[in-house]
């Protein structure tokens, strides 16, 4: 490859104290590309994208632009030179507009005392209408998660950069979303901007980038042509070992049951979903599908009770239940994952131990309430080796573990009441592919024993790969359901995207 | 072992349990505040007599029952301004009570069990109507004041006539050891026991640690966030009942700035006004380190305005240097 590139590192360390995160990496990056960035969580992707940034400074090694070293001492320097960031964790003022969260950087130095309103709209829109429809004149606060991202989007565009960061840029977004998405990068690359993509889904990675680059364990071991391989090379180089299957084997016909775990008839809650029927048989797991905003996670926390009440009835195993809220729930058996784990899935600063035990603390205290250290302990470690959890010590805050450790933690918490169904929300959104794989064959491994699983997922291949039968939820009512061979991306997607006529589907 | 919440004791993976004892904040302070004792028995000869000694525990013993209310509020996301002026409303009307002919410690529950109603009434505007603890407290802060003055006229009443047998819990002592320590340190035994083990209280950490995943973790966190305020308030209560049997007298003014100096003690013993963390010992040693700095402070004869100005920065500092450790363990 004889083209400059416009940034290349060299070398680069970084440590923290006696932990290295990276270990002299290479990194080549070319005008016009789109660059993917693949390594397990904490392979040193966020470390090296930091300094990049300028957020941090390497301990050692080079970093070229142009073919000129430099130093990038801050945030501010990066974006003098032409860097844009778009952050996993979206930053937005919630409390102002999405024309002037788009601007603020731009507002920040503008010379003019006097905020032009109409103009920053007028520009905000002319932005947005790259992407996708929102109004800029209302509060960022107040839109879905999904527009929120794209919003942080339309804010890196702003900056006039030639190289653009995207750290999982569609991990809240649905696959329409994350279409129009890959079209304004592809866009920006063939004006020669490079894009650097950092993802977890294959299946993007592939579809969409020119190269991507492998990191392990914060060190640099490949870069590929994405025309000449297959993902399981990208995956090998990640993992540095082979995984045989993504996903763990399905159900035998045989082994899911005749008998109905839960069902649910007609529930409804006026405003964000109607009439949702459906049964959940022994031994499967059950997908949810349907675009972002569809109403999937709103039915799921009506049938747990999360918002209040719910018309329609919801029964486990032949008995009709009569919940009040949501500790009703729990008691009953039905628990839910929440799709945003650091928000209100985990305590990030609370104990492993403690966090284990959150939904039900009476198991592991006596009579007087009084709480055993030690079975609480007990529990933590009994239920860490059934998910094998990497920790260091119990007694740790969830901060300190990985994404995907972390998204055990909130998977013990759940499997720590002995529940008879659990509903997971986007169970591995911005897991490795390791962890994932684990989580696959541990949900596998509870529908085989018996409990209930519902799986709620924006990511076709993990419904696909995943369930036994998928429902898909368009417009807050079921659109359709799809089994066996019928499990196809077209057939979800169709389901999710067209309203169809009610009745229609059985 | 500590309990698994201490927030200091969280540090690197490898840390072994003397390396956590080291890192606790609670070690952190009894070291400062030995070290201040030895500096000044040295300066002072004085400091470490046992007239001394009791003077200054007996000055944080009942200050410190309050402690204990606002270091669990505290815990679980709140925060109450008003504690003095409720510590004197409970003077005023237990005095008031009195007065006019009930007996002394009927008075006395009635008076906790008024400020017990006030603090519910904070509790529903926090959780029923959604106001913040910081608003609603500083209104009841001025309107408990208020009361105050309106019954008593604004001049503290003298009650020369309590009974010798209630004078007895603010006054007394057991052997060598006054009443009021006592009723202290089984108020600072019993909550720090059952902060650290109770599920009660660990509903508290878990609603103040993040109230949406203790929420999506099925505990009504508002009901938490109703007791928490209202427990803090009843604890104003007994502290107010016992200043009274201690002074003999209900003091309308009594308590100004009070709750600075309880909320400074809670978070130099590592409570955090972001909820989920701080424990009774951590707020204890706070108190102690406060009263022993004013302690030595008077002792050396340094100037009462001196006096606010050093524990200002103690605060600031405690607080600073806890944020720093706080941001090398989230890089790790």
């Amino acid at each position: 490859m004889t083209q400059q590139p416009i940034l290349e590192v060299r070398g680069v360390t970084k440590s923290f104290g006696s932990i290295h995160a990276l270990r002299g990496v290479d990194f080549r990056l070319l005008p016009g590309e789109i660059h993917a960035l693949a390594g397990e969580n904490g392979a040193g992707k966020s470390t090296l994208m930091n300094i990049i940034d300028g957020i941090l400074q390497p301990t050692g090694g080079e970093i070229l632009w142009q073919g000129r070293p430099v130093r990038i001492a801050s945030p501010t320097a990066a974006q003098a030179l032409g860097i844009g960031f778009v952050h996993q964790e979206i930053a937005l003022c919630p409390d102002v507009s999405v024309a002037e969260n788009i601007f603020m950087a731009a507002t920040n130095i503008s010379r003019s005392p006097l905020m032009d309103y109409r103009a920053l709209e007028r520009r905000a829109a002319e932005i947005l209408s790259q992407i996708c429809a929102i109004d800029p004149r209302r509060l960022a606060g107040d839109l879905p998660i999904a527009e929120q991202q794209l919003v942080e989007i339309a804010k890196a565009l702003t900056l006039d950069c030639k190289v653009l960061i995207l750290d999982e840029p569609t991990a809240a977004l649905s696959q329409r979303e994350a279409e129009a998405l890959f079209r304004i990068m592809r866009r920006l690359a063939d004006r020669g901007i490079a894009i650097i993509y950092i993802s977890h889904r294959m299946a993007e990675i592939f579809d969409n980038c020119d190269r991507v680059t492998v990191f392990r364990d914060g060190q640099y071991i490949t870069t590929m042509n994405i025309p000449e391989i297959t993902p399981d090379d990208v995956v090998k180089a990640m993992v540095g070992r082979v995984i045989d299957d993504l996903y763990p084997p399905k159900a035998s016909p045989g082994s899911i049951g005749r008998d109905t775990v839960l069902e649910v008839r007609n529930l409804t809650d006026r405003r964000r979903f109607h009439d949702v029927s459906f049964r959940l048989r022994k031994g499967e797991i059950l997908g949810i599908g349907g675009l972002i905003g569809a109403g999937r996670s709103e039915i799921v926390r009506g049938i747990c009770r999360l918002e209040g009440a719910v018309e329609g009835e919801v029964s486990l195993n032949g008995h009709p239940l009569a919940l009040r809220d949501y500790s009703d729930s729990i008691r009953a058996g039905l628990v839910y994952l929440s799709e945003d784990r650091k928000g209100d899935g985990v305590f990030l600063d609370m104990a492993i131990a403690a966090n284990v035990s959150a939904l039900d603390i009476d198991r592991v205290a006596n009579a007087a309430g009084i709480i055993s250290d030690a079975d609480e302990r007990a529990q933590a470690e009994a239920l860490g080796r059934k998910l094998n959890l990497k920790y260091g010590c119990l007694s740790d805050p969830v901060a300190s573990l990985s994404g995907g450790n972390q998204q055990k933690v909130a998977i013990a918490k759940m499997l720590a009441v002995g529940p008879k169904v659990i509903f997971l929300d986007e169970p591995t959104r911005g897991v490795d592919v390791g962890a994932k794989a684990e989580i696959h064959r541990i949900l596998r491994d509870l529908a085989g024993k018996g409990t209930g699983i519902v799986v709620i997922s924006s990511e076709m291949p993990e419904l696909i790969g995943l369930c036994d039968r998928v429902i898909v939820v368009c417009e807050g009512r079921i659109s359709g359901e799809v089994e066996g061979p019928e499990m196809t991306e077209e057939n979800i997607m169709q389901l999710a995207s067209a309203a169809l006529p009610r009745g229609q589907v059985a | 072992m500590e309990s698994s919440m201490n927030v200091a004791a969280t540090g690197s993976p490898r840390s072994g349990g003397l390396g956590r004892l080291l890192r606790m904040r609670e070690t952190g302070l009894i070291a400062i505040i030995l070290v201040l004792i030895i500096a000044m028995s040295f300066a002072s000869p004085y400091f470490l007599t046992w007239v001394n000694i009791r003077a200054m525990v007996m000055a944080f013993a009942v200050e410190g029952i309050v402690v204990v209310g606002m270091t669990i509020l505290l815990i679980s996301g709140g925060i109450d301004l008003s504690v003095g002026s409720v510590t004197a409303l409970a003077m005023v009307i237990a005095g008031l009570l009195f007065l006019a002919g009930v007996n002394p410690w009927l008075a006395s529950g009635i008076a906790i069990a008024a400020c017990t109603g006030i603090g519910a009434i904070m509790g529903v505007f926090v959780t029923k109507v959604g106001l913040h603890h910081f608003i609603v407290s500083l209104a009841v802060m001025v309107i408990a004041r208020g009361l105050c003055l309106l019954g008593t006229g604004g001049r503290p009443i003298g009650l020369y006539t309590l009974p010798d047998s209630f004078k007895f819990i603010g006054q007394g002592s057991i052997g060598p050891i006054p009443v009021v320590i006592l009723i202290f340190v089984v108020v600072v035994v019993i909550f720090d026991f059952l902060l650290r083990r109770s599920t009660a209280f660990r509903r508290v950490f878990y609603t103040g640690s993040n109230e949406k995943a203790a929420a999506y973790s099925g505990i009504r966190t508002k009901k938490v966030i109703f007791l928490t305020t209202t427990l803090c308030a009843t604890l104003s209560g007994v502290a107010g009942v016992i200043y009274m049997a201690r002074f003999g007298s209900a003091q309308p003014t009594f308590g100004m700035g009070m709750e600075l100096n309880v909320i400074a003690a809670a978070v130099i013993g590592g409570a955090s006004l972001k909820g989920g963390s701080g424990t009774i010992l951590g707020a204890i040693l706070g108190t102690i380190l406060l009263s022993v700095v004013s302690s030595s402070l008077a002792l050396l004869d340094v100037s009462v305005y001196w006096q606010d100005i050093i524990r200002g920065s103690i605060l600031l500092t405690a607080v600073t240097v806890d944020h720093y450790l706080n941001k090398k363990r989230g890089r790790g």
